[in-house]
């Protein structure tokens, strides 16, 4: 393949209309593999996020999902710049932060705050629970010593908390309310973009529906803009507008929410679907899964090609294995892009006509 | 690699540290009447009138095993490495450094053995039953053992079971293998030692105890223990199998660790029963600022944790699978 | 006869701030070559139970009653040699986190022989090359190359095939498996679920599928038992739950699910938290949270009875029936609407 043609394809082309909060271009991030104790030489890299694009319009959830090591929350970290990104580019109201230092970053901060998994552990245990609300407010400098008390005080009422806990720590609260406690802390500063990495993955169904509503409530609240990553297709088709699937390190396919469930492009976001079991024994047990075979393979030496196709149950040998396949329209929803060669025709789909993949249409065709 | 420059480290670090103190051996070694001449001349013959860089390059030539090139500047021509000659009384500091070694490995490997004989039952005894009496008596014995010098300790056993009770000697040294009068032999080398084995063992065993009984307990709740029970494993079984196995590999690597640790432990109890090992050679040179005789317990004792960190690594690789396919 | 037959058994554990009762009187049978399916949230006393029936509680802490009738031989008072014939040999147990289940010193192979060797009295080569059988069995690919593999050297999904395998070894009649799938991702998951649905096909064991996923219930029980605060809620067959849940736990359950196939704006949330265990709450378990409390709820703890008109259906609330066939058809009609 020629050399430009290669560029273009790792370039999506992203239809921006102006009312973006974040643009993400190509971003990547390797993690260097090195040997030696003294001179450390780098042997090979992790490709932990490698070339993903996407745009999260101002009030809408942009859904991510992917399966362990598909690079998601490293993804959210280089956002964040918890992380320093490898390459590509993220912009913020139109602003590019990619390269900006510390201190220039900081009014950034105010405006994209994290929620993190582990209620558990990502709040320190020796600090109340007032002043791990108030951390950021303090660091911004947002008001005086009783403003700022009487700002946690309403935060925690916000989020369902009792206000008279301010005093509290958090070994006291149960994993609901410390995960409550979490979204305080990140609402502190009127951020605009909320990241959410797993929100409610440590959680039971009950309370994880309690943080669910919760985040719902608030976005509608404030008009917040959340990324909301988590491995549970139920969860994420729940609270998405806009869902994108990851596969080691590269997205397989974005859609809206209903585009996404109801009609799958890609095999992948296919067998991941049809892996969700249904809590409704009559659907549920008649149902073929389609399983995939064997492991994600390694980011290290990620597979030729489509880096889906040793797992692939539409694999065609020749063309998957040797041509990276672009993400590209397909199917008739706008904002429906999906990375394949040999796009699912309808869904749902018995497991032979899955392995009969129709004529590949080219890039050319859709476009 | 790291080994060496540690090396380098620690000897350079000694000589500077003698450098800087203001004492001067030639001094000493002309004893009471020093005239200016004796000084100088003492001084030309133990080298200290030589600049600081020298001194430590003719050590660094002296002790290195290869001495340049053969004469065809192929074969490099070995030597034994050697240690000069102490300032105090010209003995070759190789004998000194050899004579004394095996007393405090004596003391040293033996306490080894002494403190995991105590701390292997009652670590895992007191694991297993938490609480109970045995636990609690080895918590106490725990706190004392980690608080109390081992100075005290061993003058302590010296004057109760040595002076008062007179079960064991208090002071001198067996030799293991060559017997001098009615002293040598295994059984008087292992019956002189007992005190100082003892005194010795003390801290450590208390600390093992502890780490022991900690590592046991965690290893009792881990979910492969579990596994193992389900699969109907009677209890010596999954103990000696899943647990121990589990438990004991840190402790392998504290073990290699604690007996360097130990080496500089011994000048205490050395000096309290009067043993002629490193520690006692040590501080009588350092008190006579022998500088070779010091600076070659300290290359010995530096080759030894040297040694011991490399075959604690080794041995650790070998019963840990998941360091050894890394 | 059922294989094995739990009758009000009760766990309790004492801790230092008091005595939690784990499991408080939880009944249920599973028959030959059946699936029984136990969701509850954590803390609800389902892995207790299966810990329990396996005598696999710390012995110190654990005061037992109850009886857990295996084969006409009651489990909590066998001997514990008995018991530990029984163990991995009739029954076979999976756990939660493949990661830390198997022993990281030795090589997988000679775990395997191990389950084997401890129940039969077998040769060396004889139980390797039964654990090689399973292994293939269990879809390890290579498997010849990976019986001398350390655990550390296989991913999540495979490790919880090697525990299956490891479980199966002995042709157990029963296969606790708490939780097998929680520490996986979906497809893996899928992967397993099949599996231990075409092993239990092919080797006709029973099975106990403990879990927090009414979805895994929902594709592979029989029989569903929903455990809330150390009691049964609700127990019956897999439709006569889902497609009648009578106890406003079990409504709670499914309304907080998001799932695929239906669109709620707002899920049905359960308010507050599990109670402690140490001080349970008095009357109905779940009256603190339950929206359709009454007074006798708060004093009358409800026994556990059946449902009329619905056999093998059981439920412990003191709601009545109509208002509860009314509110579950409200529930799924909600559901329902919003799928199509």
């Amino acid at each position: 393949m020629a050399a430009p043609e290669k560029e273009m394809l790792r370039q999506t082309q992203l239809e921006l209309k102006g009312d973006e909060l974040l643009v993400v271009e190509d971003l990547q991030k390797y993690f260097p593999v090195t040997r030696g104790i003294i001179f450390q030489k780098e042997v090979a890299s992790v490709k932990a996020v490698d070339g993903v694009s996407f745009a999260v319009r101002e009030g809408e959830t942009l859904g991510v999902v992917g399966e362990s090591g598909c690079g998601k929350s490293t993804m959210a970290r280089c956002i964040m710049k918890l992380l320093e990104p490898t390459a590509g580019s993220i912009k913020f109201r139109g602003q590019d932060i990619t390269k900006l230092s510390r201190a220039e970053m900081r009014p950034f901060r105010r405006e994209m705050m994290m929620i993190f998994q582990d209620p558990y552990a990502s709040l320190n245990p020796r600090k109340r629970v007032g002043f791990i609300v108030a951390e950021a407010l303090q660091v911004h400098k947002l008001g005086t010593e009783a403003e700022i008390k009487r700002r946690v005080q309403e935060l925690l009422e916000v989020v369902g908390l009792n206000p008279e806990h301010y005093n509290r720590f958090p070994h006291e609260f149960s994993g609901g309310q410390r995960q409550r406690i979490g979204v305080a802390r990140a609402l502190a500063v009127n951020p605009k973009l909320i990241v959410c990495d797993e929100p409610v993955s440590a959680l039971d169904v009950s309370v994880q529906a309690q943080i669910l509503n919760l985040l719902k409530d608030l976005q509608r609240d404030f008009g917040l803009t959340y990324i909301f990553i988590a491995h549970d297709l139920n969860v994420v088709r729940h609270i998405s507008d806009r869902v994108m699937v990851m596969y080691l390190g590269q997205v397989s396919e974005t859609a809206d929410r209903n585009d996404l469930y109801k009609e799958p492009k890609h095999p992948y976001t296919g067998a991941l679907l049809s892996a969700v079991p249904v809590p409704d024994p009559t659907v549920g047990r008649h149902r073929k899964r389609i399983v995939l075979e064997g492991d994600v393979p390694s980011p290290i030496n990620p597979p030729s090609g489509c880096r889906f196709h040793p797992r692939c149950p539409r694999f065609v040998e020749g063309h998957c294995d040797v041509e990276e396949p672009a993400l590209i329209h397909r199917g008739g929803a706008v904002g429906h892009t999906a990375k394949c060669h040999y796009p699912l025709e309808r869904w749902p789909m018995t497991e032979e006509e899955m392995a009969r993949p129709g004529v590949a249409s080219t890039a050319a065709e859709t476009a | 690699m790291w080994a060496f420059v540690l090396f380098i480290a620690v000897t350079i670090v000694t000589y500077v540290i003698f450098y800087a103190i203001p004492a001067n051996p030639a001094r000493l070694a002309c004893g009471q009447r020093a005239t200016a001449e004796c000084i100088k001349r003492a001084a030309h013959y133990l080298g200290t009138d030589r600049p600081l860089y020298v001194q430590y390059g003719k050590f660094f030539g002296r002790l290195m095993p290869v001495a340049g090139l053969g004469p065809n500047n192929f074969s490099p021509h070995f030597k034994t490495p050697n240690l000069g000659r102490s300032f105090t009384n010209r003995l070759t500091v190789n004998s000194v450094v050899l004579n004394a070694a095996p007393v405090t490995a004596s003391l040293v490997f033996g306490g080894a053995v002494f403190w995991m004989l105590i701390a292997l039952p009652v670590g895992i005894l007191s694991a297993l039953r938490p609480r109970s009496l045995l636990d609690r008596i080895a918590m106490v014995f725990v706190l004392v053992g980690i608080s109390a010098h081992p100075v005290w300790i061993g003058l302590l056993l010296a004057y109760f079971l040595g002076f008062k009770a007179g079960v064991f000697p208090i002071t001198g040294y067996c030799d293991f293998i060559n017997p001098s009068g009615n002293c040598g032999g295994p059984v008087q080398w292992a019956y002189h030692l007992v005190l100082p084995w003892a005194t010795f063992a003390f801290l450590f065993a208390a600390l093992y105890v502890r780490m022991i009984r900690a590592n046991v307990m965690e290893a009792l709740g881990e979910d492969y223990v579990r596994t193992a029970r389900a699969k109907g494993a009677p209890e010596w079984l999954v103990m000696r199998s899943h647990v121990l196995r589990n438990a004991l590999l840190p402790v392998v690597t504290m073990l290699g660790m604690d007996i360097g640790i130990a080496l500089g432990g011994a000048i205490f109890t050395e000096s309290v029963f009067g043993l002629p090992g490193l520690g006692k050679t040590a501080i009588q040179a350092i008190e006579n600022f022998d500088l070779p005789t010091t600076q070659g317990v300290v290359v010995f004792a530096t080759l030894c944790i040297i040694l011991l960190t490399l075959v604690v690594d080794l041995l650790y690789a070998w019963i840990d699978p998941r360091i050894r396919l890394t | 006869m059922a294989l094995l037959e739990v009758t009000d058994l009760k766990t309790y554990f004492r801790t230092d701030d008091g005595v939690v009762r784990a499991v408080d009187g939880v009944s249920f049978s599973v028959d030959k070559g059946q699936t029984l399916g136990i969701v509850g949230e954590s803390g609800s006393g389902k892995s207790v139970t299966c810990l329990t029936i396996m005598g696999l509680n710390p012995k110190r802490t654990a005061m037992s009653s109850g009886t857990a009738m295996w084969k006409g031989e009651d489990l909590l008072t066998a001997t514990p040699k008995r018991l530990r014939e029984i163990r991995g040999s009739e029954i076979a147990m999976i756990f939660q986190d493949p990661m830390t289940s198997l022993n990281p010193v030795h090589k997988i192979g000679a775990q395997l022989a191990e389950a084997m060797r401890l129940h039969e009295d077998v040769s060396k080569k004889t139980a390797r090359a039964r654990a090689l059988e399973l292994l293939k069995a269990v879809g390890i690919p290579r498997a010849e190359r990976r019986l001398d593999d350390y655990p550390h050297q296989f991913s999540g999904g495979m490790r919880q095939r090697v525990m299956i395998a490891m479980s199966l070894i002995n042709n157990p009649d029963l296969l606790i498996a708490d939780e097998p799938t929680t520490a996986l991702d979906v497809t893996t998951q899928a992967q397993i679920l099949t599996l231990i649905e075409k092993l239990q096909e092919e080797f006709g064991s029973a099975v106990i599928m403990i879990t927090h996923d009414l979805g895994v219930v929902a594709e592979i029980a029989d029989d569903v038992v929903v455990m809330y605060a150390a009691e049964v809620a609700e127990k019956g067959g897999v439709e006569q739950i889902f497609k009648k849940p009578h106890h406003p736990y079990t409504w709670g359950l499914m309304g907080s699910l998001p799932r695929l196939d239906a669109d709620v704006e707002r899920l049905v949330q359960i308010q507050g938290q599990p109670p402690s265990m140490l001080r349970p709450p008095t009357g109905c378990r779940f009256h603190p949270r339950c929206p359709y409390v009454m007074p006798i709820c708060k004093e009358v703890d409800p026994a556990l009875a059946p449902v009329s008109d619905d056999p093998g259906h059981l439920q412990s609330c003191h709601l009545d029936e109509e208002t509860k066939n009314r509110e579950a058809a409200k529930l799924l009609a909600g559901m329902m609407a919003e799928a199509s």
